[in-house]
């Protein structure tokens, strides 16, 4: 048995260190499948779709966030208190108008995936939010890209710029809609931002 | 079945006096479980294939004001996609009041993504020939050692926006899936093209795919 047992526990410990972990998403999303082999990067601003084209938000970093909130919250005139800020910075994914905010934020992690939201607001005919986010996103990344790209440099290393930009990421289910990702696309686009990036599962290249 | 180091490296009096010699097998059973039940639970949640990311520049947005009429394509496709449909044209649309130098209008063609002779990768290997050919002279190339990597891939960047090599249009309709969408420029890219436009589509085109959906 001993063979066994030692086998066993190479695998466990094997199996755990491969795994890697996600934190909940409120959304899930079936992504399609190519043969790109790029691999995502650490400072993204990732946009996702799901199947019935509502709308969810991402960025990577907490104090991007942070600053992206105080940002938000500043130009839609609303109130948090500390806690709420708090716990917003280490939320992932989140999908929910500006009014709605306060109180998806005092939403359990859990119970976000049956919190009834229309998703971020894309298009209307007053305010965008979705616009807003992305713009405030992107100069709060583009911040952190810069401590980021100082630290590394601080430390002797010869970091690539490259590698600290923010990079725009759509993340669409299969099924969902075309013209609804093309919406989200627009307002990119309207900001200047035409380098986008699909997630993708990947697929084996065909050999020829 | 492991067992315990008896007497643990005591070879004092004491330990002799006290060595009643009770059983030192320990039961392992309980452990073995946890570590199976541990396997199990890390082969069943963990995933392998770490999601990738598909890169596509979109034309930037054009100011209503500014009439910019586009470059002529002469080397270009269309694609026009519905929900699980592909369409195509080559070259320029042509309409009613609109008509080619040979008088002939734009008619859409069916392809589809499987292998076959309809298949999309077909058409586009024979279509974008022009730059395949010459990306497999500069992977010999590279396989030599003649050239290397930064090089090979400055090159490849070159051919793949040079006049003879095939632009692509994407239109999309309101059916379209975004599966359908991706599936579309995952094969541009296997078919090693550089040009990838996604546009909007007009009205004239939508009138045409209407027409080719209801046979």
């Amino acid at each position: 048995m001993t063979p066994m047992v030692d086998l066993a526990f190479l695998l466990v410990t094997f199996f755990m260190l491969a795994a890697s972990f996600r934190a909940s998403e409120p959304v899930t999303v079936n992504t399609p499948s190519s043969i790109s082999d790029k691999f995502i990067p650490e400072n993204v601003i990732m946009v996702t779709i799901d199947q019935d084209g509502r709308v969810f938000f991402n960025l990577s970093g907490a104090e991007a966030r942070r600053e992206m909130l105080t940002n938000m919250i500043g130009k839609y005139k609303m109130k948090l208190n500390d806690e709420q800020i708090e716990k917003f910075t280490f939320m992932s994914t989140f999908g929910c108008t500006m009014q709605e905010l306060p109180s998806y934020i005092d939403t359990g992690a859990d119970d976000r995936i049956t919190f009834q939201t229309k998703g971020i607001q894309v298009d209307s005919t007053t305010t965008n939010e979705l616009y807003d986010w992305i713009s405030y996103a992107g100069t709060a990344a583009l911040n952190s890209a810069k401590t980021g790209f100082e630290e590394a440099k601080l430390k002797g290393e010869n970091p690539d710029a490259e590698d600290f930009k923010p990079k725009f990421i759509l993340r669409v289910d299969s099924k969902t809609k075309y013209q609804k990702a093309e919406d989200v696309i627009n307002v990119f686009r309207e900001l200047n931002l035409n380098n986008l990036n699909f997630i993708t599962s990947s697929e084996l290249a065909p050999i020829n | 079945m492991a067992e315990m180091a008896e007497g643990g490296g005591g070879g004092h009096g004491k330990g002799k006096k006290r060595a009643k010699k009770s059983s030192t097998r320990v039961d392992m059973t309980p452990m073995v479980d946890l570590a199976f039940l541990l396997l199990t639970f890390f082969v069943l949640t963990s995933t392998f294939s770490k999601p990738k990311m598909l890169p596509l520049a979109y034309p930037s947005k054009v100011d209503d004001k500014t009439d910019v009429k586009g470059p002529k394509m002469n080397n270009g496709i269309t694609f026009l996609l519905s929900e699980d449909k592909i369409f195509y044209y080559q070259g320029e649309y042509y309409f009613k009041g609109h008509i080619a130098p040979d008088g002939s209008v734009t008619e859409l063609k069916e392809a589809d993504f499987g292998p076959g002779e309809k298949g999309v990768r077909k058409l586009l290997g024979k279509l974008n020939n022009y730059v395949l050919v010459k990306k497999q002279g500069l992977d010999e190339k590279l396989k030599r050692k003649e050239i290397n990597d930064s090089i090979y891939l400055k090159k490849l960047d070159g051919l793949r926006v040079e006049s003879e090599a095939l632009k692509v249009l994407i239109k999309t309709d309101d059916k379209a899936l975004c599966k359908n969408f991706i599936d579309l420029v995952d094969e541009l890219k296997i078919a090693e093209i550089g040009v990838i436009a996604p546009v909007d589509i007009t009205p004239g085109e939508l009138q045409l795919m209407k027409e080719k959906l209801k046979k």
